[in-house]
């Protein structure tokens, strides 16, 4: 997550000091990625060295210095919001790596593997579904216009629909490794076979 | 909270032929839905759900074990009885919404209670009660025709749950519909779990089982793991050796 691009998106709305900035991106992420005060003002200092965000006035009373988009900083937020974020950088999921291992390493039942993890996934999921019932009846509460709440609710719902993917892939394995199991019986590998046994054993008590 | 299961699948089997043909659709399952919980079944094709369904609303019988039904014996019923068990404790949601196209929604939801005997009139009262329990009670004199899919859902979910029905049989409800729909009927049945009915629900969608308090994964027949236990496992002992 790019927390520069995020500060300079949120100083398009108004001149803003640093535990303000804070406040305003984890309340519209939900606090999802959390930020600590030093990683904003580590930015702020960055994105002052590089000219898109300058200090509006001297420091108040408390000490507080009010930052403000540069026209640079401005043109900045422009081409971040019309650029598609760039994909091709995937992250490693460990989840990913770990199966790519059990197919391969001998000695692991990878149908527990999977099922253990879709458990686990799903629970993950029925939070996430709390989290956002609690979340919109909040919302519905107070009435229209809440702004926050919907990009809160927005963001539960990436998470929910990437924990949905997680699952249908995790689905997806399971039937994968099972048809190879039966395809090529002579050529499967232990593992591939203690899979297959599993299944008949399930079926035959 | 002692109170028996709305549903109790106790050990259930049904197999289907005989000997080498013998195909075993569920195998050995134990299953409690109690009042107030909604309970999802996820599985691949094949697995055994649809036959579940099947068996806890009295449309099949097991070759094993026990279905329980507001404590009685769904095997040990008449067929008399056991229609009577379907008219006044249990309601059917499908994918395809199946209300009956020359009935307006209350007429719809008021159906089985008039099967049962009771008046047009105190039917008609019992249903609007029903529609407005799920939220379209302005919706009461409209024809499934001149209704979205969402809004049919919702009328099936009040025909499952009218009058004193509890339990409520969902077979794949969020199918036909979009996503945002689908999640607004989901809605719609935990409410009225939270309110006291008991809830099955079938699905092959993670995210619309998500809603349920527990999520159990079949496979070939057999229960292979599950996000929780059951809110009251002496209850379920209880009522398991009551029977």
């Amino acid at each position: 997550m790019s927390i520069r691009r995020g500060l300079l998106a949120l100083l398009t709305q108004e001149p803003m000091y640093g535990a303000q900035l804070r406040t305003e991106f984890e309340s519209r992420t939900g606090g999802t990625w959390p930020l600590n005060v030093g990683q904003v003002y580590t930015t702020l200092a960055r994105l002052v060295r590089d000219g898109l965000v300058e200090a509006a006035g001297a420091a108040g009373d408390e000490g507080r210095i009010n930052y403000r988009l540069t026209e640079q900083g401005e043109t900045e937020v422009q081409r971040w919001w019309a650029a598609p974020v760039d994909r091709g950088d995937t992250p490693r999921d460990e989840l990913v790596i770990k199966l790519a291992l059990a197919v391969t390493v001998p000695g692991v039942d990878i149908q527990r593997l999977v099922q253990t993890q879709r458990t686990a996934t799903l629970r993950h999921l029925q939070d996430l579904t709390k989290l956002k019932r609690a979340t919109s009846d909040e919302a519905d509460g107070r009435g229209p216009g809440q702004q926050k709440e919907l990009a809160w609710l927005l963001v539960l719902d990436n998470l929910v629909y990437a924990a949905e993917a997680e699952i249908r892939w995790l689905d997806h394995v399971e039937s994968r490794l099972a048809r190879e199991a039966t395809r090529a019986p002579k050529a499967r590998t232990r593992d591939t076979a203690r899979l297959y046994d599993d299944r008949s054993e399930r079926v035959s008590r | 909270m002692t109170a028996s299961p709305i549903l109790l699948l106790d050990n259930v089997s049904r197999v289907h032929g005989h000997d080498e043909t013998a195909v075993r659709a569920l195998d050995g399952v134990t299953l409690t839905v109690h009042a107030g919980e909604l309970v999802a079944v996820m599985g691949p094709s094949g697995s055994g759900k649809s036959t579940m369904l099947n068996l806890a609303g009295g449309l099949d019988q097991p070759t094993g074990g026990k279905v329980i039904v507001e404590g009685a014996d769904v095997g040990a019923m008449s067929l008399r009885d056991l229609a009577a068990l379907r008219r006044r404790s249990l309601g059917f949601v499908f994918q395809d919404f199946n209300l009956i196209p020359s009935l307006t929604a209350a007429e719809n939801v008021a159906l089985p209670l008039e099967l049962d005997g009771l008046r047009v009139r105190k039917a008609r009262r019992i249903a609007l009660d029903s529609l407005e329990a799920v939220g379209i009670a302005e919706l009461a004199d409209r024809y499934p025709e001149h209704m979205s899919g969402g809004q049919q859902q919702r009328v099936a979910i009040a025909r499952a749950l009218v009058g004193n029905r509890r339990l409520v049989l969902a077979d794949e409800p969020t199918g036909a519909l979009d996503s945002q729909t689908g999640e607004d009927v989901l809605r719609v049945l935990r409410a009225r779990c939270d309110a006291g009915a008991g809830g099955l629900l079938v699905t092959h969608e993670a995210r619309h089982a998500a809603w349920a308090d527990r999520v159990v994964f079949l496979r070939d027949g057999v229960v292979v793991d599950s996000t929780g236990t059951p809110p009251n496992a002496e209850s379920l002992l209880d009522s398991a050796g009551a029977v």
